[in-house]
C-alpha cells in the first residue's frame, strides 16, 4: 500500500478507498509533497485501524503523520459503542496525553533578551528535566490517587497555579469518570518521585518570540501580540502514562481472541468499548490524563516562580492546554443525528471550531487554539480549530512537526555541541543535560512544520494565527 | 552464532535486536540494544544486581514483557544495566541485571525509554542455527 493507492478529494484530501476487511474508507489529510513523503506504512495502519469495529465515518491521518505503532503518530479514530465501538491503548500510546500548553507573559522580545542567559539558566535549573531526573514532590498513596482523580484542578488546590488556568485546559482541568483503582501500583510506584519533570526525547520547555501574525482578529482574542514573548511546555504523563500503555497493550492483546477480535496488527490491541476491560482502560487512561494535566500545572507553576524572581514585570496567564495522546468520549453529528462516540487522537489534538460549549466565553467565538510544536530551530505555530473540522475529521488537527530523520541518523549527522554553538549563533539558547539528545533532536531532524501548518490549514482543520520562534529552550 | 546486538531504523523511535545462540541469549543481546538507546553500554559499572522474572504466552509477548521490566526496574531504581543473564523455561524467564546508578555526567543518557512496542516484533530462528529477537521500543 503507497501513496499511489489514493484517490486525491481535494487540494490537500487524499482517500484510502476501502480494501480487504476495512469497514471505512481511510482519509488521509496533507498537500502532495507531504503525502508522497509520508512512510507507506502510514497507509497500511491507517486500512489497519479502519478494519476495527464500530469505526465510524473513516479512519484519519493528519498532515504530520507517520509511522507509530497500531495507529499511525497523527492518527484519528472514532468508536461508536452502540456498534460494537472498540477502544485501544495502541491507539492513544504510551504517552497518555501527552500535550502542549502556552502561557503569554505579556513581556517584548528585548526584555527577555535583556536576561536570557540568566533566564535560560534558572529554568534549566529549576526544571527537572532528563533521564532519571525527579521532581521535589513525593506523593503519598492517598496523594497519588488524589492527583489522578482530579488532575490540574487538584494541583491548583495545592497552590500550583489559580482557578483562571482551570478555564484554559481541555476538561476544564480534571477528566472526569477517571478510576485510580485501576492504575496498577506498578504505574503509581514509576509516578511517586516524577511529579513536575519534564521527561526527555521530544519533550521540551521553551520560551519564544511571537514572530509573525496570521490572523490578526483571532490573535488578539488569544492575546498574541508579534514581539511578545510566550512560553510553551512539552511533555506527558511521564511513567504512570507509560506503565500503563504497556499493561494494558499486553491485557489487550491477549483478551482480543476472547472478544473475537482478529487483529491486522498485535498494536492494535483493542477492547469494545462496553467490556469489563474497556472500562477498566478508560477508567485508567483517564487517571493518566489528569496526571498528564497535574504535570504540566505543576511545571507551570515552576516556570512561573522563575520569571517572577527574574522578570518580575511578566504577567503569565494560560492561553491553553491541549493533550495529543488521548481517547476521549465526544458528541458529533454523524448523518444528522447526534451520537457519543470514543474519539481516539494518537498524536493528533483536538481542534473545537467557534461556538463549541466546551471552549471559555473569551475563545468561543474564534475556536480553541490549536498548539503546534516545530523544532528549536524552526519555531512553533498557534492555530485556531474551525467549523469545518467537525465534519473533516470529528474536529482535530496536526500536532506538531512530526520527525523526518530516526534518532540514529540524527545523532551520527550532528553533535551536539555543535546544534547549541549554532543555535546561539542565532539567539537561541538551548540547556539540556544530553548532549547526544540534543543531537537527536537537532533541528534537521524535523519535517518543515511551515509545510505541515499549510497543509492543516488549506485542508480547512485548522487555521493559522501565528507563528512562534525560540529564544530559550530546554531540552529533556 | 556469536551474540551481538543492533539497532534498526524506524522514523521516530528506535528498534532493539538481539542475536544468540539460545533465545535466551538473543534475549540478553536484545536489553543491551535496548540500554544502548539510552546510553553506551560499556560505560555502565555492573556492580548492583536485581532480579527480574516475567513470563507471557508466547515467546514474542514474552520479549516485550522482558524488555518492559527492565523499563520499570530503571525508572524506578534510577539505574542503568550494562549486562545481563537471562535463563527461559517455557512461558517464564528469571533473569539478574547487573548495573549502577545513572550518572548524567559519566553516562550522558540521551532518552528515556518508555517501553517496548509490539511494533515488528519477532521472536525466531535465524538460517544458522540461532536466534533472533526484536522490537521498536517508543522513546
Amino acid at each position: 500500500m503507497n501513496a499511489k493507492d489514493l484517490i486525491q478529494r481535494g487540494p490537500c484530501e487524499w482517500e484510502l478507498p476501502m480494501s480487504g476487511k476495512m469497514r471505512v474508507p481511510g482519509l488521509i489529510y496533507g498537500s502532495r509533497a507531504l503525502v508522497e513523503a509520508m512512510d507507506d506504512k502510514v497507509f497500511e495502519q491507517t486500512a489497519n485501524v479502519a478494519t476495527l469495529p464500530g469505526i465510524v465515518k473513516a479512519a484519519f491521518a493528519m498532515p504530520d503523520a507517520h509511522w507509530g505503532y497500531g495507529f499511525p503518530i497523527g492518527g484519528v479514530a472514532a468508536f461508536d459503542p452502540a456498534q460494537g465501538g472498540v477502544v485501544s491503548a495502541g491507539g492513544v500510546g504510551f504517552d497518555v496525553s501527552c500535550g502542549v500548553r502556552c502561557l503569554l507573559t505579556g513581556l517584548r522580545r528585548e526584555d527577555v533578551m535583556a536576561v536570557q542567559k540568566p533566564l535560560a539558566d534558572a529554568l534549566f535549573e529549576r526544571i527537572p528535566a532528563g533521564v532519571g531526573s525527579t521532581g521535589a514532590i513525593r506523593l503519598s498513596a492517598e496523594r497519588m490517587d488524589a492527583m489522578l482523580a482530579g488532575g490540574a484542578k487538584w494541583a491548583v488546590a495545592q497552590g500550583w497555579g489559580s482557578e483562571a488556568d482551570l478555564d484554559r485546559i481541555e476538561e476544564h482541568g480534571q477528566m472526569l469518570h477517571a478510576k485510580p483503582g485501576n492504575v496498577s501500583d506498578f504505574a503509581k510506584r514509576r509516578q511517586r518521585d516524577e511529579m513536575g519533570t519534564l521527561g526527555s526525547g521530544n519533550h521540551y520547555l521553551e520560551v519564544q518570540e511571537v514572530a509573525e501574525i496570521h490572523d490578526a482578529a483571532i490573535a488578539d482574542a488569544y492575546g498574541l501580540k508579534a514581539g511578545e514573548v510566550v512560553v510553551m511546555i512539552h511533555c506527558g504523563s511521564r511513567g504512570l502514562g507509560h506503565q500503563i500503555g504497556t499493561e494494558f497493550l499486553k491485557k489487550m492483546a491477549i483478551a482480543a481472541p476472547g472478544f473475537g477480535l482478529t487483529l491486522p496488527d498485535r498494536e492494535l490491541a483493542c477492547a469494545p468499548i462496553e467490556s469489563d476491560l474497556g472500562q477498566e482502560y478508560l477508567g485508567a487512561m483517564r487517571a493518566a490524563i489528569n496526571c498528564a494535566l497535574a504535570n504540566r500545572q505543576i511545571l507551570t507553576h515552576l516556570v512561573r516562580e522563575v520569571f517572577a524572581e527574574i522578570l518580575p514585570a511578566a504577567r503569565m496567564p494560560l492561553l491553553y492546554d491541549v493533550s495529543h495522546n488521548t481517547c476521549k468520549t465526544e458528541t458529533h453529528r454523524i448523518d444528522g443525528k447526534e451520537k457519543t462516540l470514543h474519539v481516539h487522537r494518537k498524536g493528533a489534538t483536538r481542534a473545537f471550531g467557534p461556538g463549541h460549549p466546551e471552549l471559555p466565553e473569551p475563545l468561543r467565538k474564534v475556536g480553541q487554539p490549536v498548539l503546534i510544536g516545530g523544532s528549536m530551530g524552526t519555531g512553533s505555530w498557534v492555530l485556531a480549530g474551525t467549523t469545518a473540522s467537525e465534519s473533516l475529521a470529528f474536529s482535530s488537527a496536526c500536532h506538531g512537526a512530526g520527525r523526518a530523520m530516526s534518532r540514529n541518523k540524527a545523532a551520527s549527522q550532528w553533535r551536539g555541541r555543535q546544534v547549541v554553538d549554532e543555535l546561539a549563533g542565532r539567539g537561541i539558547l538551548i540547556r539540556s543535560p544530553s548532549q547526544r539528545g540534543i543531537a537527536e533532536e537537532a533541528p534537521g531532524a524535523y519535517k518543515d512544520v511551515v509545510e505541515v501548518v499549510d497543509a492543516a490549514d488549506e485542508a480547512g482543520l485548522a487555521r493559522k494565527v501565528a507563528r512562534m520562534l525560540p529564544l530559550v529552550c530546554v531540552k529533556g | 552464532m556469536t551474540a551481538r546486538w543492533e539497532h534498526y531504523e524506524h522514523g521516530a523511535d528506535i528498534g532493539v535486536r538481539g542475536y544468540g545462540e539460545t533465545l535466551a541469549a538473543a534475549f540478553e543481546q536484545a536489553a543491551l540494544a535496548m540500554t544502548a538507546v539510552i546510553a553506551d553500554p560499556a560505560g555502565i559499572d555492573p556492580r548492583e544486581a536485581v532480579d527480574i522474572e516475567c513470563e507471557a504466552p508466547d515467546p514474542e509477548l514474552l520479549l516485550a514483557e522482558w524488555l518492559n521490566a527492565i523499563v520499570y526496574e530503571m525508572a524506578v531504581r534510577r539505574m542503568l544495566f550494562g549486562r545481563f543473564e537471562v535463563s527461559i523455561d517455557g512461558p517464564r524467564l528469571k533473569a539478574r541485571a547487573f548495573g549502577e546508578p545513572t550518572s548524567v555526567a559519566r553516562h550522558g543518557p540521551a532518552v528515556e525509554v518508555k517501553g517496548a512496542t509490539y511494533t515488528s516484533l519477532r521472536v525466531t530462528r535465524t538460517d544458522d542455527g540461532g536466534w533472533l529477537a526484536q522490537t521498536v521500543v517508543d522513546v
